[in-house]
């Protein structure tokens, strides 16, 4: 027992520093003053930071990832709602069937995902903007989305909605004064969630993206200028705190959503 | 009186369940009315009914003589105390108790003169800014009771409202509950599995079994004279005595191991004479134990089995000569009463005029 623990500590340990170590070198180098992304380190700077400020087209890409992560995050978020309130209130044939294709995107890998809507866009004869982005995003995040709202409506007694329609509350204002405010952590979990995974987003917004580019397109591009490697690893960072900072914010919603059951049941 | 609920047969099935069988009740106005039944008799569905959270597949509901058909329960004169509370964990207890005035046109004077009022009513005055989560359960129910209340409802519907709590709160809260409804003359439909809890508490109980009512009586007469076996021991405790029909007449001459031949009016039997076998029901109340000094002709002879004390009363079993069959006495434990020892020898005798009897 105590042998097999020690041999799990061990593995444990080495997965987390496989899976985080290469991410430390990005502040680290973005703080060096060499252009040569190599040990030894030179000296400290902060160049490359203030680099970022005066290069128009990252500002350019930044906006266009703002408004691509805020609407389709928002979308997935309106759609989830309602998918899991339907799906864990009601029963209807298909409801199994059609829950399954919502959450496939989870498991089918990016690229054919981002392969297929390319085609069925342009076979549509649309054109490719921020928008289709946006719709691809929406697609990738809903499965996240529907999962965190499915918990949070699980979370929800019936009988506090009959309780409402109970004292003359009729269908909508109970979802406004009751189902709304118990599954809020909740959809603030699926905002910031949707918000960071459509962020970091780069195969879809790569194929559905037209001349705006989003912001890991963008730093996708910069690759080909090696003098400017220093300059994106400390775009990296940026990017890299943000999103720690938005998915423990995520995370707190989350667990005070599945928390708020236990605190009925006293 | 009035009626003021209607329960015209009505029948509701959950797939292959028959949850709601068949039942008819009427309610009067302001009468304390309990449902009482086992778990799964149907009982919550029935109240359910009422309150409108399910639709009937057959039959019909009325209060104050219209029919609830088709009305949502928002718009049902009724008001439920569920069995959790349902207490809104996102809302104070001011907030929880105002919950339904918002659709009525009141001044916020009016609205916390109301507020204040009912949390008084049910002994939480001052609590109006607690936070829902630090109530205890009693703190809860009152609440909840409070909430339902304000709102003047023709009816009060509580789903188990008691079980939660411990015995000592439920006893008080069982008294309060009675004094609340007197108070405020509000009809209570009371759903429970305690039979005590509806005795108690209620003018009138119904007692379900399987989706059916089997008897609708006064907490008394359900007790002294329950209408078939189930009812008698679902409600108290009974011995139950097998005999034989000997004469059916005027008035109903049968035969036991037991007690030998004996007599009851026709008044004392439930059910009809099917194949001659009647079954003897006495409560333990009814048999009296007397020392071996005692004469008297009705007195037989047994010996005490098993002896169990409950405090104001004990409980003896006492095995009878002519049979082997085992009595259940209850004597009430006063001053000066003699004690029996296990084994000893004793006479005993029931009180013939109040046990019942059924055919089966």
């Amino acid at each position: 027992m105590s042998r097999a623990s020690k041999y799990l500590k061990i593995f444990a340990y080495t997965y987390l520093i496989f899976l985080y170590a290469p991410a430390l070198l990005l502040p680290i180098f973005s703080f060096n003053s060499s252009q040569i992304i190599s040990f030894p380190l030179t000296g400290f700077t902060t160049y490359w930071f203030e680099r970022l400020l005066y290069q128009e087209t990252l500002h350019e890409a930044f906006k266009n990832s703002m408004i691509v992560a805020i609407s389709s995050s928002i979308l997935a978020t309106t759609l989830g709602v309602l998918a899991s309130r339907s799906s864990t209130r009601y029963n209807f044939t298909g409801k199994q069937i059609s829950l399954t294709f919502i959450l496939a995107p989870l498991v089918l890998p990016e690229i054919i995902v981002g392969v297929s809507l390319l085609t069925v866009l342009i076979q549509l004869g649309l054109s490719l903007n921020l928008w289709s982005v946006v719709l691809g995003h929406t697609l990738l995040i809903m499965p996240f989305s529907i999962l965190i709202m499915n918990s949070a409506f699980n979370n929800l007694d019936i009988s506090l909605e009959e309780a409402s329609m109970d004292l003359g509350e009729n269908q909508i204002g109970t979802f406004f004064r009751i189902i709304l405010p118990l599954v809020f952590p909740g959809i603030m979990a699926s905002l910031l969630i949707g918000f960071t995974l459509s962020l970091d987003e780069f195969i879809i917004a790569f194929f559905l993206t037209g001349t705006e580019t989003t912001l890991p397109v963008y730093i996708w591009s910069l690759f080909r200028f090696p003098k400017e490697l220093p300059t994106t690893m400390a775009l990296g960072t940026l990017l890299l705190i943000v999103s720690l900072i938005l998915l423990s914010l995520s995370e707190y919603f989350r667990r005070r959503s599945a928390l708020s059951k236990d605190s009925i049941l006293n | 009186m009035v009626n003021q609920v209607q329960v015209k047969n009505v029948y509701r099935n959950f797939g292959a369940v028959k949850a709601v069988d068949g039942v008819s009740i009427e309610i009067k106005k302001g009468e304390f009315f309990s449902l009482l039944g086992p778990s799964g008799c149907g009982k919550t569905t029935l109240l359910r009914l009422i309150a409108g959270f399910e639709t009937p597949n057959f039959g019909e509901i009325l209060i104050d003589s219209k029919s609830m058909k088709d009305v949502e329960p928002n718009l049902r004169p009724t008001n439920m105390v569920f069995q959790n509370y349902a207490i809104f964990p996102h809302l104070n207890v001011e907030e929880n108790v105002a919950y339904g005035l918002r659709k009525k046109k009141l001044s916020k004077d009016e609205k916390l003169e109301m507020i204040n009022k009912s949390l008084n009513l049910v002994g939480l005055s001052g609590l109006n800014n607690r936070s829902s989560n630090a109530l205890s359960g009693g703190q809860k129910q009152r609440v909840a009771l409070a909430r339902a209340l304000i709102l003047k409802p023709k009816v009060l519907l509580l789903d188990e409202p008691l079980s939660a709590l411990d015995k000592k709160l439920r006893e008080q809260m069982q008294s309060e509950l009675r004094h609340l409804q007197r108070a405020v003359g509000i009809t209570f439909i009371l759903v429970t599995h305690d039979q005590e809890e509806a005795l108690t508490m209620s003018d009138k109980v119904a007692v379900m079994f399987d989706g059916k009512v089997e008897q609708i009586a006064s907490p008394r007469e359900l007790y002294e004279k329950p209408i078939s076996q189930r009812v008698a021991s679902f409600i108290g405790a009974m011995n139950f005595i097998n005999g034989k029909v000997i004469k059916d007449d005027k008035k109903i001459i049968f035969e036991t191991k037991i007690f030998g031949k004996l007599s009851l009016s026709k008044k004392q039997i439930s059910g009809k004479n099917q194949n001659g076998k009647l079954t003897l029901g006495i409560r333990p109340e009814l048999v009296s134990i007397r020392s071996l000094k005692a004469t008297s002709k009705e007195l037989m002879m047994g010996t005490i089995k098993d002896i169990s004390y409950f405090g104001e009363t004990t409980y003896y079993k006492i095995s009878c000569d002519k049979s082997n069959e085992l009595l259940t006495v209850s004597s009430q434990n006063s001053f000066g009463q003699i004690s029996f020892k296990v084994g000893e020898q004793v006479k005993f005798k029931i009180d013939i005029e109040s046990v019942v009897g059924f055919f089966d």
